[in-house]
């Protein structure tokens, strides 16, 4: 069926590791080749450190998955050098509309915000992003990715992990300090050590189709609830890359997975909705149950789950790679430091503080969405429908209207390895608070027009504005750690004034930003003592202090 | 500390309670239902303020008392 793409194949190689007497060891392994195991590998190579990517296939992802890719997600990219053509072969979108029954209840235009590099959202097919990922780790010397190397048997101990590995070249053994595993949402590693994620099914199937379409058609985003074409069910449209529609088809639960999957099922559904006129071919359909659950505890030993095998949720809002991604380069970091030397192993643990947190978030996100796209009883269904009649005369019902909501990133305010600001009384206070993730903003910086994000990541950095320090101050502070860079911001050029709107800095005033661009602490007047100190909250040192 | 009026806040009781029984006298229990949906939806937006909204909620939903 699928005639804009053919998934490329990468050729199974064999690794001088299998021809080695003893198990190979290396520090780092990771399970999976999806979004989320290939982003662990760009984030770790980011970080200087090496690892070893093992894929039971030879290809990208196959067929309609994941289309929508959040701003924080590109950030993200960026960092790792492969955003450039996601955004240019995505499609960006801003205008949608919304139908209840027969009839437009409105419509919206996602005006976008001014100021930052990267879109609020592209859609593309995960194809596509995971082909532009495996492109940039080609050019990573730091990260070795070996396709149809199946991971077949795991014995994990608080010490480490020994692998045994198949090809077709038979079966090799490994061993590594930290396994991570991003085997997918049906995880065979998690069932096998007797792992579980929890959470719930929803009774329900979609028909996930793509269609090319002939004709010009808008580059909106259409949800339809309860049209008379697909009645007491929803639909949504919208437009992928290569002029590929995604189609969302609610089905029920009694539909037959197998029956609706067949073209002649298919094709009867989309006319009825496009009208008998528009030529359409399809290029892919599968139908889907969706669930929403988590691990309890993503850490096991020196195994870490990350991704669909760590939490899953519903589409409904895209967060499935996309908090996948997030959850990705919170460990990533950390997990570099630990294997330095430069913070306590404990560090790992906030990671499972922290993405809990960001899980839970994305699963409650993902489960109103889906409650309200699929009211549960006739009361939440009378409460839909009079808000999508409400939602046609009256704004504030439209702030209602769930079809699902954009992924934003979470924030990690409380977190143990963020220094709470004391009130700040000044106009800092406007700023970024401790726990959040950076924003963007356009700068020039050595004569070149540039993103303040791009001076971010992969370090610490001290953003601060100098005025006022003398430079024994200056000095005493960039000692503090070869960890942490310093960045005056009157270096940088407010080319739209974002940056003394966002971050709101007066002179001795400054953020100390984590290697992944969150904020671990702002300082009203900068001291090397509570900078040393916050610095040593993120790496775990304190609170590895407060709970030995 | 609670933010929901429970003293008595109407311009004129009466008036509101016979215009409440009034507008679902006619209805079936199904519009009914939407009526008092659509009602709930509008004076939530026009209070709008999240704790006293579940305050107004949480003594709703105790159908005992
Ligand atoms: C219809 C649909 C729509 C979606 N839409 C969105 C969206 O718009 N936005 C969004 O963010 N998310 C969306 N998602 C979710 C998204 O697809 C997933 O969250 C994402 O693919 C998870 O990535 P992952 O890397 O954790 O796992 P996967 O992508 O599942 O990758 C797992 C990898 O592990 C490999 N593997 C498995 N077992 C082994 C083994 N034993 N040894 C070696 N390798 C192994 C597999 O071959 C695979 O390559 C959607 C999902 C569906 C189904």
């Amino acid at each position: 069926m699928q005639k804009t793409y053919s998934n490329p194949i990468y050729p199974y190689r064999k690794s001088a590791d299998q021809e080695a007497q003893r198990p190979v060891h290396h520090p780092v392994i990771i399970i999976g080749a999806g979004p989320c195991g290939m982003a662990a590998a760009l984030d770790l190579a980011k970080q200087g450190q090496a690892s070893v990517i093992l894929d039971d296939n030879n290809t990208v992802s196959v067929g309609s998955r994941a289309i929508c890719f959040s701003k924080r997600t590109l950030e993200i990219m960026d960092r790792y050098g492969c955003a450039q053509p996601m955004v240019e072969k995505g499609v960006t979108w801003q205008k949608g509309k919304v139908f209840f029954k027969q009839e437009q209840v409105y419509e919206f235009d996602l005006l976008p915000e001014s100021g930052h590099k990267l879109p609020a959202f592209i859609n593309l097919q995960q194809y596509y992003f995971e082909e532009y990922m495996v492109n940039q780790i080609a050019k990573e010397p730091l990260i070795d990715l070996r396709w149809m190397h199946k991971l077949v048997e795991l014995d994990s101990s608080a010490e480490g992990n020994q692998l045994k590995v198949e090809t077709e070249d038979g079966v090799y053994a490994l061993s590594c300090d930290y396994l991570l595993v991003a085997d997918g949402a049906n995880s065979k590693i998690r069932t096998e050590l007797g792992l579980e994620s929890k959470g719930q099914v929803f009774q329900d199937r979609f028909l996930i189709a793509d269609v090319v379409m002939k004709a010009d058609f808008p580059t909106e985003r259409w949800f339809w609830f309860d049209p008379e074409f697909h009645p007491n069910q929803s639909v949504l449209l919208h437009k992928q890359a290569d002029d590929v529609w995604r189609i969302d088809f609610q089905l029920g639960w009694d539909a037959d997975p197998e029956e609706e999957k067949q073209e002649a099922k298919i094709r009867p559904r989309i006319e009825a909705m496009l009208g008998k006129d528009v030529e359409f071919e399809l290029e892919w359909a599968s139908v889907y149950t969706f669930q929403c659950r988590k691990m309890d505890d993503f850490i096991h030993n020196r195994v870490i789950f990350m991704g669909d095998a760590a939490h899953q949720v519903s589409p409904f809002g895209a967060r499935g790679a996309n908090g996948g991604v997030q959850s990705v380069e919170n460990l990533a970091w950390k997990l570099a430091r630990v294997l330095k030397g430069q913070a306590p192993a404990t560090l790992i643990d906030s990671y499972n503080e922290e993405r809990q947190h960001g899980a839970a978030e994305n699963i409650l996100n993902s489960t109103r969405a889906t409650d309200f796209i699929t009211p549960k009883n006739d009361i939440s269904r009378a409460f839909r429908d009079e808000t999508l009649r409400l939602a046609k005369h009256y704004p504030f019902a439209r702030s209602l209207v769930n079809s699902g909501r954009l992924s934003m990133p979470c924030d990690y305010q409380h977190s143990s390895l963020i220094t709470k600001s004391s009130a700040l009384n000044t106009g800092f206070d406007a700023g970024i608070a401790p726990g959040f993730v950076c924003l963007d903003a356009p700068i020039g910086i050595n004569g070149e027009d540039g993103w303040l994000l791009e001076q971010l990541g992969n370090r610490f950095v001290l953003l601060y504005n100098g005025e006022g320090i003398d430079n024994d101050e200056l000095k005493t502070l960039s000692s503090i750690s070869d960890d942490l860079v310093l960045l005056d911001s009157r270096e940088l050029e407010d080319k739209e004034g974002m940056l003394a709107e966002r971050y709101c800095m007066s002179g001795g005033q400054g953020y100390l930003i984590r290697p992944d661009q969150y904020v671990a602490a702002k300082f009203e007047q900068l001291s090397r003592e509570q900078i040393n100190s916050a610095l040593q909250r993120a790496l775990g040192y304190q609170s590895a202090q407060e709970n030995p | 500390m609670s933010k929901l009026i429970t003293e008595n806040h109407f311009s004129d009781a009466d008036a509101f309670y016979a215009a409440l029984t009034d507008a679902h006298r006619e209805l079936s229990t199904v519009d009914s239902e939407r009526l008092n949906a659509r009602l709930i939806l509008l004076l939530a937006n026009h209070i709008g303020d999240k704790q006293v909204l579940l305050e107004a909620l949480d003594i709703a939903a105790q159908l005992e008392q």
